[in-house]
């Protein structure tokens, strides 16, 4: 029976669904990453996940934290750009907090998320309204949280995460870019939106595209 | 010894640079280049540049890194974090223009100096003029 919760399957699924979802905005996120960056972010994006796709079918599994470990090493190798180490980074925080576990529900999740955003932050030393994914992943793990606490299902989480991160990454729009290579653009990179920002917003559709089942 | 690891988008970039950095200090010095993503496009990769950094570990007493830009920053950082602590109390990253810092560097490394101040010998390179009035 479905209980809802992540486990081990649907971890996977998620991976494949980010690889899906990435290959399927490959031109969207290189046309946003041309505007105010150097046009590899979907090509990135795409080989990191395909990648990591590729390791975690070729594996057994226990944990979640496992998987999401396999996934964050991968990136960290082979996205070859900013995106690399931060994903990376934010899969790795994340699969510490999921070791051993074989599902999370939301408050899990939040959690893990949480430790990855702390994570990306403390590498990239993005704040809010820098323009970067941190302003799509940081309304998100909170809407997770608040979600948490009212006690909705990981799946409801997940929908008002999805919601919080859209609107967080269309608001990277007008914003100019202090992180990253859109800052050497300055005040020219106003008025498109981060490719990282947008993203983060797919990855977290994936996941919850993944609990559908 | 200190070892300086240059990293950098492009592999070319950073050979050529560790290249020309080796000519002011020879035989004594270590410098190597690292750069590009893994299928050898332009880009960094974390794990490449954590390979570098426990083969120059092997041979040396510390490294400082020079990373160009973004990326090549966020990588060394990240690449540091699967160091054990010894391996990486023994690596610093330095802030500097790429070339010139390492240029820089290697010359202080050469003379035996120690890793904190090669680091910021490296570092000074920022206040380096090319053209004099
Ligand atoms: N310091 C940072 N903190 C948080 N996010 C960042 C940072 N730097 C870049 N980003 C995010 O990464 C995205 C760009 O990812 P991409 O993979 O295209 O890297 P890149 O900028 O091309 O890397 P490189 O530094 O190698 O040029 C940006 O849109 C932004 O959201
Ligand atoms: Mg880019």
């Amino acid at each position: 029976m479905d209980n809802g919760k992540l486990d081990v399957t649907k971890a996977i699924e998620a991976v494949k669904r980010i690889k899906d979802i990435v290959d399927a905005n490959k031109e969207y996120l290189t046309e946003l990453d041309s505007a105010i960056g150097d046009a590899d972010h979907g090509i990135n994006m795409s080989r990191g996940f395909t990648k990591a796709l590729e390791k975690v079918k070729s594996n057994e599994y226990n944990d979640i934290g496992s998987v999401f470990k396999d996934v964050a090493m991968t990136l960290m190798s082979t996205v070859g750009g900013a995106a690399g180490p931060l994903y990376g980074t934010f899969f790795m925080k994340a699969s510490m907090k999921l070791a051993a576990q074989k599902e999370a529900d939301l408050s899990l999740l939040a959690q893990a998320f949480r430790e990855g955003l702390q994570g990306v932050v403390a590498l990239g030393k993005a704040q809010l309204s820098d323009k970067t994914m941190v302003d799509a992943l940081t309304p998100a793990v909170e809407a997770l949280e608040s979600a948490a606490k009212d006690g909705l299902t990981l799946k409801q989480g997940l929908e008002k995460a999805l919601a919080m991160a859209e609107k967080g990454m269309k608001d990277t729009i007008p914003m100019v870019a202090r992180k990253g290579r859109a800052s050497y653009l300055g005040e020219r990179s106003a008025g498109h939106q981060d490719p990282g920002a947008t993203s983060s917003y797919l990855i977290l559709k994936a996941f919850y595209d993944a609990l559908e089942g | 010894m200190i070892g300086i690891l240059v990293v950098c988008h492009s592999f070319k970039a950073s050979s050529g640079i560790a290249e020309i950095a080796l000519q002011m200090a020879g035989e004594k010095a270590r410098v190597v280049g690292v750069g590009g993503n893994e299928e050898g496009g332009i880009g960094t990769s974390t794990g490449k540049i954590y390979e570098a950094l426990l083969d120059l570990l092997d041979e040396c007493d510390g490294i400082v890194i020079l990373p160009d830009l973004g990326s090549a920053v966020l990588s060394a950082k990240a690449a540091l974090d699967f160091l054990e602590e010894e391996q990486k109390s023994r690596v610093l990253i330095a802030d500097a223009p790429v070339l010139e810092g390492a240029v820089m560097a290697v010359v202080e490394a050469s003379t035996g100096s120690s890793l904190e101040k090669v680091k910021q010998v490296a570092e000074e390179a920022h206040s380096l003029k090319k053209l004099r009035v």
